[in-house]
């Protein structure tokens, strides 16, 4: 029924290699054009908000922000695989703007949150932006600690087995969370038990300031799939619809057979947060050489050359995200934060 | 009424509550066809089944973050940890992570875990078979920690860490499992988590306790006023956290002096919390300083008989304590 299998050779193979070489293919199963206008729509606005947010910490309004730049394209590829299911959770973590916002959330929402104000629909304003729990988009994130959500991940899809519900779980992490004991303890009971989990690395080769080189001795970390007996497999993390094609595959074999380890291999454009100063670990050719592989300017590119959209559709669409983040932020800076009386609620639930 | 253990009590708790409730399951190391380390879901399997007796891989921070996941879906996971010493792994998951949920989304998810934890010392146990745990989440907002003593009140708290909608940490002392046996009411029946409970009325001294220490505390009260020196007022906490600190203070307040009771280390212990409530709710009642029976500022208890009895609180330690105060 699946074509995934266990890579080891560090190459996308069969389909995914199509989708590797390029967008001049037909389009991926379940997807109509009107889908790539839509998350050509989302990719515009999170790409816009991402931008004004870093603005914004320059300007002292936002504490902090990790940026999720060059990891637009994967994550909307699993969010749309997702959606075309319609029966999926997903565990995020910090640097997933794009799953959190693309699931729906408007960018008032977001600035709310990003600038700790009241309406934060994550925490309202008690953690770091857009962590928490949204639970109108099937989204939780409880945690900064890097790899906690990956546990939890696999408990909720043994919840959701227990109590017969065929929802699939995806979880995303980083190169970085694939060093924690507990990414090991969980992808190995998911495999025990072959719970219905989508594991997803976003790969962009740093665990802050910490090279890939450093953080393990092998090149891929979809290799480690194996030792959990489930497939393991290496996807072009930049490339929009190659995202959703392994996504798209892997949620009937999650549902059916276990889990999955997608390694979507992809870029950080920025710092990792907006405290941080990239120039002291990444020598300036490679940041500049990493700009180059933007994915939402290769998608935008690819979606004017295949004519889905026309060059007058794409400025629109641009000048509708200006608008709205304009607006948003001036919403949002106007609005108040929590009020100090909140300090002790919900400390216990009733 | 029959007469149980602690152990017998606290199956009998997690199995009512497992036929009333299929959304409670239990997992951990053994605690399938080997029936859990100390036989606490002794039967389960074979009633339950595997899917809600789940055996785990040796892996402590797993079983603690897929019950947190599991809780997220609206189950109610009873992980078991072996030995309270085994613990740590688990930490990040409890504190860290379960404390924080209900905050951490402003109380649009719940976490509701009771982690029941088997602790304590005076078994020949050494470092990593008699640690006492309970400071570190007694500190931790967003957990509620439970201490019982006696079969009948870890029945009646068991049931109600499980219904509780909140990360329960459930401290069972392994001494008292087999060696402290009480009625139990065949009839269904919770107790409150967050009551204190008076378990020898007295007038002039408050001694506080909670766990195995309880019953020395009990033993010594007893031979204090066999001997007339002193009517010894003996308050079982029952519950850590929250604090009943009416129950702590009305007793106080009633009695002037007050002794604190663990076997977990002196420094920043529950027993610190409890001196400084009196101290400063109750500073005008006392009439002697507040003095403690705690274990010492050493990591557990050791192994060697000789070491293990020098660590741990005793009855005899407890009435010298309670001599000193009567006399002040």
């Amino acid at each position: 029924m699946t074509q995934l299998t266990n890579q080891t050779d560090g190459q996308a193979d069969g389909p995914l290699e199509e989708i590797a070489a390029g967008f001049s293919r037909p389009l991926p199963q379940g997807i109509a054009p009107e889908d790539l206008v839509d998350y050509y729509r989302r990719m515009i606005t999170i790409r816009t908000i991402d931008e004004r947010i870093w603005m914004m910490n320059r300007q002292g309004k936002v504490p902090i922000a990790a940026s999720g730049q060059g990891h637009e394209a994967a994550q909307l590829g699993a969010l749309l695989a997702a959606e075309k299911d319609g029966n999926c959770f997903h565990f995020p973590y910090y640097r997933d703007l794009s799953i959190k916002m693309g699931a729906g959330l408007t960018p008032t929402q977001v600035m709310l949150s990003f600038m700790g104000k009241e309406g934060d629909p994550y925490s309202n304003a008690r953690q770091f932006p857009l962590q928490g729990a949204d639970l109108a988009h099937n989204v939780i994130q409880t945690s900064n600690v890097v790899a906690a959500q990956l546990t939890h991940s696999v408990g909720y899809a043994l919840g959701c087995k227990m109590q017969g519900d065929d929802q699939v779980i995806f979880v995303y992490f980083g190169d970085g969370a694939s060093s924690q004991g507990e990414t090991h303890e969980a992808m190995n009971f998911a495999g025990v038990h072959r719970l219905p989990v989508i594991f997803i690395c976003e790969n962009n080769g740093y665990a802050i300031s910490v090279p890939q080189r450093m953080q393990m001795a092998i090149g891929d970390v979809a290799n480690r799939a194996e030792g959990y007996g489930f497939p393991g497999i290496i996807v072009d993390g930049l490339d929009l619809l190659a995202s959703y094609e392994a996504c798209r595959e892997a949620i009937p074999h999650a549902r059916r057979e276990g889990p999955v380890l997608l390694e979507m291999k992809l870029e950080r454009l920025m710092p990792h947060t907006t405290d941080d100063d990239d120039s002291r670990y990444r020598p300036r050719e490679e940041i500049e050489a990493v700009r180059e592989r933007d994915p939402v300017v290769s998608f935008g590119n690819f979606m004017l050359e295949q004519g889905y959209l026309t060059e007058e559709q794409e400025e629109e669409i641009r000048a509708e995200a200006r608008r709205a983040v304009n607006e948003a932020t001036d919403f949002a800076d106007a609005a108040q934060p929590p009020d100090a009386s909140n300090l002790h609620e919900n400390v216990y639930a009733p | 009424m029959a007469v149980k253990s602690v152990i017998e009590a606290v199956r009998e708790a997690m199995r009512e509550e497992m036929q009333r409730d299929e959304r409670v399951f239990v997992l951990g190391e053994d605690v399938g066809w080997r029936g859990g380390v100390f036989l606490a879901t002794q039967g389960f399997i074979e009633e339950f089944g595997p899917e809600r007796v789940i055996d785990m891989p040796l892996a402590e921070a797993s079983i603690m973050g897929i019950a947190l996941g599991a809780s997220f879906r609206g189950m109610r996971p009873i992980p078991e940890v072996e030995f309270a010493d085994f613990l740590w792994p688990a930490v990040n998951q409890l504190i860290g992570e379960a404390a924080r949920v209900c905050y951490g989304t402003n109380g649009s998810v719940n976490a509701p875990v009771t982690i029941r934890i088997p602790y304590g010392g005076g078994i020949r146990g050494g470092l990593f078979h008699s640690q006492n745990v309970e400071a570190y989440f007694f500190h931790t907002p967003g957990l509620k920690v439970v201490a019982p003593c006696t079969p009948y009140d870890a029945k009646g708290l068991l049931k109600s860490a499980i219904r509780d909608n909140n990360p329960v940490v459930f401290l069972e002392h392994k001494k008292t499992y087999r060696l402290v046996r009480g009625d139990v009411p065949e009839e269904e029946y919770v107790l409150p988590i967050g009551e204190a409970e008076v378990k020898r009325p007295g007038q002039n001294i408050t001694v506080v306790s909670y766990g195995l220490m309880v019953h020395y505390c009990l033993e010594a009260a007893e031979q204090l006023a066999a001997e007339g020196v002193a009517d010894v007022e003996v308050v079982d906490l029952r519950t850590l956290k929250p604090l009943d600190t009416e129950t702590v203070l009305e007793s106080v307040k009633k009695t002037g002096k007050l002794l604190v009771v663990h076997e977990d280390n002196i420094t920043g212990g529950v027993g610190s919390e409890i001196a400084a409530l009196a101290a400063d709710q109750a500073f005008d009642y006392l009439d002697a300083p507040v003095a403690r029976v705690c274990g010492p500022d050493v990591p557990t208890m050791p192994f060697a008989q000789t070491l293990e009895d020098a660590y741990m609180p005793s009855t005899q330690k407890i009435t010298e304590a309670l001599r000193n105060l009567a006399a002040y």
